[in-house]
């Protein structure tokens, strides 16, 4: 069983928090870390290399600091890992960033699922699992919650939508992204950690993938941005006042004015 | 290829700092210099008066041609049930065809769908009816294939989707596919008239950034939106339309993946995406028996309960009630948050509801910076209260 996770090194955001003077986020203090959605989809992919045997390999386009992602992921169970980077994929969006992953996959050959997390916590699109999924023509399943069985070439999964779950079957090689609820990801064991200060990184940059220059990064993105902004919170809402049973009275009476009680 | 800071035309004015989202100028002896991290989003380019700032981009030259015309909406259905974002795409791209003076088609794949008419009464000029057994269950394989091959019959300039669990899975493969751009889960779209442009605005970074994003070289342009952020049209049940059958040739189309089963989450009395109250309950709580208080509150305003993450990590309660980045988006008319603090993350998926009302013992917590009503006080007190009052009046 060949797994290829990817996935991204992102700030982490749990705790941004705005500057008030600035309006800009605060990045001191704020590590960087492997995408809490991507740490899933590693931990699956370890899952299947012990269930199944092979290897896991860890997959990140990114710049060149995005390597300590990759030796986390190493520590973390990865067999072997690949980033690609170069100065041309800076402002991918998601198509091109799809089509760089895809154009790595393929130099990597063969492969038999390739797991990525639900989305991430940046940029927050979970387009790239499904995009590289037609890049390499092989099916695609989202939201995946639990692989229940691989057997002869086919997978079972079942996978998380609004109203409940479905059971899919699909067969190899695939592409899924993962949820949360589908593994709860391990600690890095000591073993892991020194071969991870040892682990030999490949950097695979333009010429190592072969593709034209203008289909990735910036250059090759269809969509720009073209701008960026903070939303505005209009904060003038009302706190009540004084005893708790006038406050819910007060209350009462706003909602019974909106119309809603 | 990238950015550049010219060094001679840079006066050191600082004015591009506060502008970068990101935190990565800084004026370093009178100069501006700028850190790892750049994501080329050019704020920093439109805020410096003195053109020191220059993004370079290799742009594709390649007109885009006249020929794509027509606004798209993605009819969803499940179970022979449109679903409410259909409606509520419909009266965006109701507005987004007005200004540029073009049509705008329903695509709605699906089997027996006896609402198709009400896509009409929505604001549908043309609907595009795919009716087979086969497309009964969504199958995103064979919808991603039909919908391609739609697309590039008769090539519309605008295709929108709502960003639900299927239109973010197979929305993206169709993109690949036309190799055109696409915009994951909007909140805002508009059109640049000048140049004929959907402008399409999306949170990002847990909804702390808001960025707007064209595609300016391809079409159709393509979008996801976020369920109940739109509002739908009262339906004008005189207004006229056309309905086109397309058959569906099940030979043509290949099916690489198969739906065996699917098991629906049965703890949901009202769906909280649907419901025009919700009652949401977070850490506050203190343990997952305490819903039952917000159950109460909620059966007796016949509201749906919401939580946030950090309860349904906890297991207090299942993934289908929570609110937020993770969750769901909702928007109801009223949302009332119990012992929740308001996380950035739980806010980006409740923040647009009509009403807001916060009850929380921390008169600190962010929540409040968001809600239209707070009472600061004891959820175990306020709830029962408000659940008492309402049943007597």
């Amino acid at each position: 069983m060949n797994v290829i996770v990817c996935l991204k090194q992102v700030p982490g955001t749990a705790q941004v928090k705005i500057d008030p003077e600035t309006n800009t986020l605060i990045r001191e203090g704020i590590e960087n870390v492997i995408n809490p959605f991507d740490t899933y989809a590693l931990e699956e992919g370890v899952r299947l290399k012990e269930r199944f045997g092979g290897k896991v390999t860890a997959m990140s386009m990114g710049p060149p600091q995005a390597e300590g992602a990759l030796r986390e992921a190493v520590s973390l169970g990865a067999d072997e890992a690949i980033l690609l980077s170069d100065k041309a994929f800076a402002g991918a969006d998601t198509w091109a960033t799809a089509y760089t992953l895809a154009s790595a996959v393929n130099k990597l050959g063969q492969y038999d699922i390739i797991i990525c997390g639900r989305q991430t916590l940046d940029g927050d699109t979970g387009q790239v699992g499904p995009e590289l999924s037609e890049m390499l023509e092989v099916p695609f399943v989202a939201y995946v919650s639990r692989i229940e069985e691989i057997a002869d070439g086919q997978m079972r999964v079942q996978r998380m939508v609004e109203e409940g779950h479905e059971v899919i079957e699909a067969p190899l090689p695939t592409v899924i992204t993962v949820v949360k609820e589908i593994n709860v990801p391990r600690l890095p064991s000591l073993r892991g950690i020194v071969k991870s200060k040892s682990a030999v990184i490949p950097v695979w940059t333009v010429p190592d993938l072969g593709v034209d220059q203008s289909r990735v990064g910036l250059a090759g993105s269809f969509t720009k941005v073209i701008k960026v902004f903070f939303p505005q919170r209009v904060c003038q809402g009302e706190i009540f006042q004084g005893e708790l049973g006038n406050q819910v009275e007060c209350l009462m009476g706003k909602l019974k004015d909106a119309g809603l009680v | 290829m990238g950015i550049q800071i010219d060094l001679d035309k840079c006066v050191g004015c600082g004015d591009c700092v506060p502008v970068c989202p990101f935190g990565l100028l800084e004026i370093v002896d009178d100069k501006v210099q700028l850190k790892e991290g750049c994501t080329l989003c050019g704020a920093c380019q439109e805020a410096c008066g003195y053109e020191a700032i220059l993004i370079e981009a290799v742009s594709e030259v390649e007109a885009v041609s006249d020929s794509h015309q027509g606004i798209w909406v993605f009819a969803e259905q499940r179970n022979g049930k449109l679903k409410g974002v259909a409606y509520e795409l419909l009266a965006k791209g109701r507005e987004l065809a007005n200004t540029l003076q073009t049509d705008l088609s329903a695509v709605c794949f699906g089997h027996g769908i006896d609402e198709v008419n009400r896509l009409i009464a929505h604001g549908a000029d043309k609907v595009y009816m795919v009716d087979s057994p086969d497309l009964a269950i969504n199958q995103e394989d064979l919808y991603a294939q039909q919908l391609i091959e739609l697309i590039r019959q008769h090539k519309p300039e605008i295709v929108l989707a709502g960003a639900t669990s299927l239109g973010r899975a197979f929305i993206p493969r169709v993109a690949a596919i036309l190799k055109t751009g696409l915009t994951a889960d909007c909140t805002g779209l508009d059109i640049d008239t000048e140049n004929r442009l959907l402008r399409q605005t999306r949170p990002t970074f847990g909804g702390n950034i808001m960025a707007t994003i064209i595609c300016q070289t391809k079409r159709p342009q393509m979008s996801t939106v976020r369920p109940r952020v739109f509002k739908k049209n009262e339906p004008d049940e005189k207004r006229k339309g056309q309905i086109i059958k397309v058959d569906f040739n099940r030979e043509s189309i290949t099916s690489k993946t198969k739906l065996l089963n699917f098991v629906e989450d049965l703890t949901e009395t009202v769906k909280i995406e649907e419901a025009d109250i919700i009652v949401s309950g977070g850490r506050g709580l203190g343990k997952a028996e305490n819903f039952q208080l917000l159950r109460e509150l909620a059966s007796v305003m016949g509201a749906a309960v919401g939580a946030s993450r950090a309860v349904v990590d906890e297991g207090w309660i299942p993934y289908s009630h929570q609110v937020g980045q993770t969750g769901k988006t909702v928007c109801p008319k009223l949302y009332i948050a119990c012992g929740i603090s308001g996380a950035v993350q739980h806010l980006a998926g409740m923040q647009t509801s009509d009403i807001i009302v916060a009850i929380n013992d921390n008169p600190n917590a962010p929540i409040f910076e968001v809600a239209t009503f707070g009472i600061v006080g004891d959820l175990f007190k306020v709830v029962p209260m408000l659940t008492e009052k309402l049943k007597n009046q």
